[in-house]
């Protein structure tokens, strides 16, 4: 059993290793893509970024509202409702808007990339461009990894803004919150740091879930079995990672 | 360094030899001390039954995998010794047709057939188009440039592919199970493409199938490969005169022989009757 145990971790070391690896190429070749290749990679942050635009903003909008009626309830009990825009706000810029996008974005461009990646493998055409000559890492997998990093940050200002506006309606509109104090106790609140958090988060994410559902995808066993199970792994791992990164950065900022 | 005595040495310039080579899938070995030779300018087919390794073969001819031991020289260098640099010089100058054509599924058959086109020269997109369209009339698809793979047909799908893989006008092609899958008369269209290109392009060509009849008519001298080894070699016409059980079984189709009918299993009277629960 200590053997397995110790086999297990063995693998998961080098399939870690090999992860870097793969991660520094992706770095190593970004600049001459981006200049040589910006067209793909500008097709991918429409493929990864504008194509979850929907997802994001529909979710956005529920979680701000679950948000401002939550923030509201409590509030309310300590004659203090006027600060659910400061609940509400920090939350969804700090903590909820980088994560809840970074999920989201595993579950639906993550997926996507994954599928599709590990589909060209395992019909060939990953090895069809190696014979080209064509480094199929600058060609497939360098402009996806970083439409995702580009769109991450961007679709986490979507989520954000969209969830303070479904705050505001369910706090101001709805409860009825006063809405200069909802508003204006936010901005006295809030600070450039608080914003830059989220930011930093938003930015962390998009290196990790991009990362993980190419890696995933370029990695996968070129069978039908085998694209299906890089694809849920994306979506695990991505989550796992994007919770743990999140505690550490909350813990390091703090 | 000794030179592989296939029994082709009278053959003129051999543009591939395979020296020695042994390789394993994990612990399953597939070649051992495997020697053969492609000739320069004719058809070679690589032949075998199904699980013999002819795939891996090419894998290893364009370096796709690195063999356990021995040496893989193609035009005169050990690939081995090559960087990955000068390996993509080497494979632009090889073209290699996919067992299901592996187009890029999000790309129009003519953006398939410029893709080496575009990533490897500065050719202007007059020049471009004019040479595509050449290849796709060379393939008899120049009517279809402008759809998608998805609405190919299997067989068209690999004219496209072979192309895509004649466009850079290469030294030699690799067919990889070029008529599985196809119809009787996209069968046909392949086999006589793949002697044209070979015969008007004047490229070396290497084609891996177990369709006997097909490769027959095309090829100039064949391999039958079986436990990773030559089995056989010669001229398609010669091959079915040959003493071995397993080269005749293969050739003439054989259910049962060398490669037995059934696999390993127990007693199967045993295995009814008994108590035993496998």
């Amino acid at each position: 059993m200590f053997r397995d145990i110790w086999e297990t971790f063995l693998g998961f070391l080098h399939n870690f290793g090999a992860m870097c690896l793969f991660f520094v190429r992706l770095l190593q070749y970004s600049p001459s893509v981006i200049y040589k290749r910006f067209s793909l990679v500008a097709y991918q942050v429409y493929n990864a970024g504008a194509l979850s635009i929907v997802i994001i903003m529909v979710c956005g909008l529920f979680v701000g509202g679950v948000l401002g009626l939550q923030a509201y309830a409590n509030l309310e009990r300590f004659n203090a409702e006027d600060t659910t825009g400061i609940f509400a706000g920090f939350a969804l810029i700090k903590e909820i808007g980088p994560v809840i996008t970074a999920l989201l974005f595993a579950g639906r461009a993550g997926t996507a990339l994954a599928s599709e990646i590990g589909l060209m493998k395992a019909t060939d055409q990953l090895s069809a461009m190696e014979m080209m000559a064509v480094d199929p890492i600058r060609y497939v997998a360098v402009p996806r990894f970083l439409g995702g990093v580009i769109s991450m940050p961007l679709l986490t200002a979507i989520f954000t803004t969209i969830g303070l506006a479904g705050s505001h309606l369910v706090a101001v509109e709805l409860l009825g919150v006063d809405v200069g104090a909802y508003w204006q106790q936010l901005q006295n609140a809030l600070d450039m740091e608080d914003v830059m958090e989220g930011i930093y988060k938003s930015i962390t994410f998009g290196f990790i879930a991009s990362l993980l559902a190419v890696w995933e995808g370029y990695n996968s066993v070129p069978t039908a079995e085998g694209v299906g199970r890089a694809t849920t792994r994306t979506v695990v791992i991505t989550a796992i990672a994007v919770l743990v990164f999140d505690f550490m950065i909350t813990a390091w900022i703090l | 360094m000794k030179r592989p005595t296939t029994g082709v040495e009278e053959l003129p310039d051999n543009l591939i030899e395979i020296c020695d080579v042994d390789f394993s899938r994990g612990s399953r070995p597939i070649f051992s001390k495997l020697n053969l030779t492609i000739a320069r300018g004719q058809v070679t087919a690589i032949m075998g039954p199904s699980g013999t390794g002819k795939t891996t073969l090419l894998q290893l001819i364009t370096r796709q995998l690195d063999p356990d031991s021995g040496t893989v020289i193609v035009a005169g260098d050990d690939i081995a010794d090559l960087s990955i640099a000068e390996l993509y010089k080497l494979r632009r100058r090889m073209g290699m047709l996919f067992q299901n054509g592996a187009l890029l599924t999000d790309m129009s058959v003519f953006e398939n057939v410029a893709f080496p086109l575009r990533e490897h020269t500065e050719l202007s997109e007059n020049l471009i188009r004019n040479v595509v369209l050449m290849k796709l009339h060379a393939v008899g698809l120049r009517g279809a440039a402008y759809m998608m793979p998805s609405e190919l047909s299997g067989g068209m799908a690999r004219r496209v592919a072979l192309a895509r893989a004649i466009v850079m006008d290469p030294g030699v092609l690799i067919y990889d199970e070029p008529f599985v899958g196809l119809d009787p008369i996209s069968m046909g269209v392949i086999a006589k493409l793949i002697r044209q290109l070979n015969t008007a392009l004047g490229i070396t060509s290497i084609v891996v199938s177990h369709d006997v009849k097909e490769i027959g008519e095309v090829a100039d001298f064949s391999y039958v490969i079986a436990d990773g080894q030559v089995a056989a070699s010669g001229r398609p016409s010669e091959l079915k005169n040959e003493p071995s059980e397993l080269v005749r079984q293969f050739m003439l189709g054989l259910a049962d022989g060398p490669v037995a009918f059934h696999y390993d299993a127990p007693d199967y009277e045993e295995q009814l009757l008994g108590k035993s629960s496998d």
